[in-house]
């Protein structure tokens, strides 16, 4: 009954880097296709890959844009060997790639509802595909609204597609905040929470999307919930070490979940009693 | 497919047709003080003559006044290390032109094992990890590839200090998940084994072997066997709706006090026939042309377990004897469907500090007085020492 051979879940399949693009001075978007003879992926957004550099090592990294033909795009910040090694990384060179893993935002299931997206410093980019999929399917969606936060102006990502969306389209409403910035910085400085007291949205038919580090998720969720919008109706994307991706290493556990199996979106309602633990 | 009785003759043709049959039997063997699994030659390699003495931080070997060859609990190992490989090779590759890289060489040939001797409690956790390793979305091919070991069980006639299967229904008495499982009647000049017959190819390999028929005496007597191993269980754990109660104690100031003592040192995840965590690293040859994966096991007790860019979310030792306390016998329910328990005693053993999971649970599910929880001796504590919990060993 055991005997049947499976396939390798570890084995990662190589994909060429077709454009890089700098977004701050530790974060890199690279855009990445399949080499010839590998199948492309069916990913969702808030899904994730498990990107590795050869020989060196294997980081979950959040899609930060779906594109047609099995393109894929991730955003990438710097913060160890392997994240430094693939923000190294040059057009035309081959990265290891493993998934699609993880349950996604489910944008879809918002339809009819309007869309708040809060986001803080990297944890913008898996909020990208979103936004993306919101605007290519607008006519099914309310209000979109987008609310994003970095600590300085330098390190906001994705600042063409914030001005796009700002300046070119009525149909969606974009704030940025810093928590700090120098006198030619003329927007809001604050933490992205504030941000959310005053936006238009109908809190009762809304779904938030929220993605930051963890006490910022922990904030943002409360002043949601002080404008109305139901536990329920709020997406986390939970971030924990993670060696497999396929629920056999046990680093990515959070309680009774398991994140790349489970998660790493949440509903606020499952997911926050177990932020509020310290320690977990 | 009636249970039979075999002699002491009985069984060296029994282990002799499995490695007939190219299986490689795996057995335990008695090797640096302890009870250690490994390959066997023939019958006398076995440990016998010899019993285990186990409590809280100890464990010592004892010779027995009759030749019995499973006279003893379960050792430090557990058969994880041959399902689950303490260190595993899942991805090698070279690196092409052009493509960027390819898969190098065959995935590995998994050894096709017997498992001789293997306890009740053991059969438990080899489903446990079942369940980690087969039963989600994605299998592990390697322990997939070992899973197929043949299955020779041992039914418990002596119990360890430290063993609870009863209070985990995992054991003494193994019902199902072996080929055949074997009660050692030793008695007088009497030493033969009941043989329970528990697959078809378990029956085929029996019809090798001399045995006459077991009659309802027999079966008496081999029922007496665990029967009597349940009675003198040296744990007890209240086990009924764990989960739910260790989920409302997660502040509780017991988890301080254990933190005082735990080195955390990780013997009690190495031991644990359950625990699955481990790590992925990569490496490369010197001129960087073949990168290999290597799999190896990890434990939630590290600092590096947890590691963020930042730092780890569980940084101190209180949080990671909670973490994995409350794995096993809490959130592993949530995540696997199953206890990650089942009783076998080992992290109570094998604790340098001689940390006990029967008092912690007792202490963090005491009732929360003015000062110090306090344990009752005796419920969960060793029979005969009744220190109290809070006392460093």
């Amino acid at each position: 009954m055991l005997a049947e051979r499976v396939s390798e879940p570890m084995e990662p399949q190589p994909y060429r880097v077709i454009e890089v693009r700098h977004e701050t001075a530790d974060v890199v978007t690279f855009t990445i296709e399949p080499t010839p003879g590998i199948a492309s992926m069916d990913a969702l957004p808030g899904q994730f890959n498990m990107l590795w550099a050869f020989g060196v090592g294997e980081v979950p990294i959040s899609l930060s844009g779906l594109r047609p033909g099995g393109v894929l795009v991730h955003t990438v910040r710097s913060v160890g060997t392997v994240s430094e090694a693939l923000t190294r990384l040059h057009s035309g060179e081959i990265v290891g790639v493993r998934g699609p893993f993880g349950r996604g935002w489910e944008v879809e299931t918002a339809e009819g509802d309007d869309i708040v997206v809060v986001a803080g410093g990297i944890g913008f980019a898996p909020l990208r595909p979103v936004v993306e999929h919101a605007l290519a399917n607008r006519s099914a969606f309310g209000r979109v609204v987008v609310l994003v936060g970095a600590r300085r102006p330098e390190e906001m990502i994705f600042d063409e597609d914030l001005l796009r969306w700002a300046v070119a389209t009525d149909d969606i409403a974009v704030e940025v905040t810093v928590d700090a910035a120098g006198h030619d910085w003329s927007g809001h400085v604050g933490v992205v929470t504030e941000l959310v007291g005053r936006a238009r949205f109908d809190a009762r038919h809304a779904v938030a999307f929220v993605c930051g580090p963890e006490v910022m998720m922990r904030f943002a969720t409360r002043s949601l919930q002080e404008r109305g919008v139901p536990l329920g109706r709020i997406r986390l994307s939970a971030e924990r070490n993670m060696h497999c991706a396929v629920a056999h290493c046990g680093h990515c556990q959070l309680g009774e979940y398991i994140i790349c199996r489970d998660g790493p979106v949440f509903d606020a309602a499952r997911l926050l009693p177990l932020l509020t633990v310290r320690g977990r | 497919m009636g249970s039979v009785v075999i002699d002491r003759r009985g069984f060296e043709l029994l282990i002799a047709a499995l490695q007939s049959r190219d299986y490689k039997v795996v057995a335990p063997t008695a090797r640096d003080g302890a009870i250690a699994y490994d390959e066997i030659g023939g019958v006398s390699d076995l440990p016998a003559g010899l019993t285990d003495e186990q409590e809280a931080g100890s464990y010592r070997l004892w010779c027995r006044d009759d030749d019995a060859l499973f006279g003893y609990a379960v050792g430090p190992q557990s058969w994880k290390r041959y399902l689950f490989e303490p260190k595993t090779v899942v991805f090698r590759a070279q690196r092409v032109e052009r493509v960027g890289f390819v898969r190098a060489g065959p995935s590995d040939a998994a050894p096709r094992y017997a498992f001789v001797g293997v306890r009740s409690c053991e059969i438990a956790a080899i489903g446990i990890q079942d369940r980690v390793f087969l039963g989600g979305s994605h299998a592990d091919p390697h322990y997939r590839a070992r899973r197929d070991a043949f299955i020779v069980a041992v039914q418990c006639g002596e119990p360890g200090g430290t063993c609870f299967c009863a209070s985990m229904r995992t054991g003494p008495r193994a019902e199902a998940g072996f080929d055949l499982a074997l009660t050692e009647i030793v008695a007088g000049d009497r030493h033969e084994f009941v043989v329970e017959v528990g697959s078809s190819r378990g029956d085929d390999l029996l019809g090798q072997v001399p045995s006459r028929p077991a009659d309802s005496s027999d079966l008496g007597a081999a029922r007496a066997v665990t029967d009597s191993a349940s009675e003198r269980m040296g744990r007890r754990l209240d086990a009924d709706g764990l989960p739910e109660r260790l989920a409302a104690v997660l502040e509780h100031s017991h988890w301080d006090q254990v933190a005082s003592r735990c080195l955390g040192c990780t013997s009690c995840t190495l031991v644990c026939p359950t625990c699955f965590c481990s790590r992925v690293s990569d490496t490369t040859d010197l001129k960087g042309l073949e990168a290999t994966r290597t799999r190896t096991w990890d434990s939630c007790f590290t600092l590096g377990h947890s590691y963020l860019h930042g730092g780890s979310v569980r940084s101190t030792i209180r949080d990671r004897y909670r973490q994995w306390l409350t794995h096993k016998l809490s959130t592993w329910v949530a995540q696997f469907g199953t206890s990650g328990c089942v009783g076998c005693g080992r992290c109570i053993t094998w604790c340098p500090v001689g940390i006990d999971i029967t008092v912690e649970v007792q202490a963090l599910l005491a009732p929360l007085g003015p000062g110090r929880p306090t344990v009752s001796p005796g419920a969960g504590a060793p029979v005969e020492p009744a220190a109290p919990a809070e006392v460093p060993r």
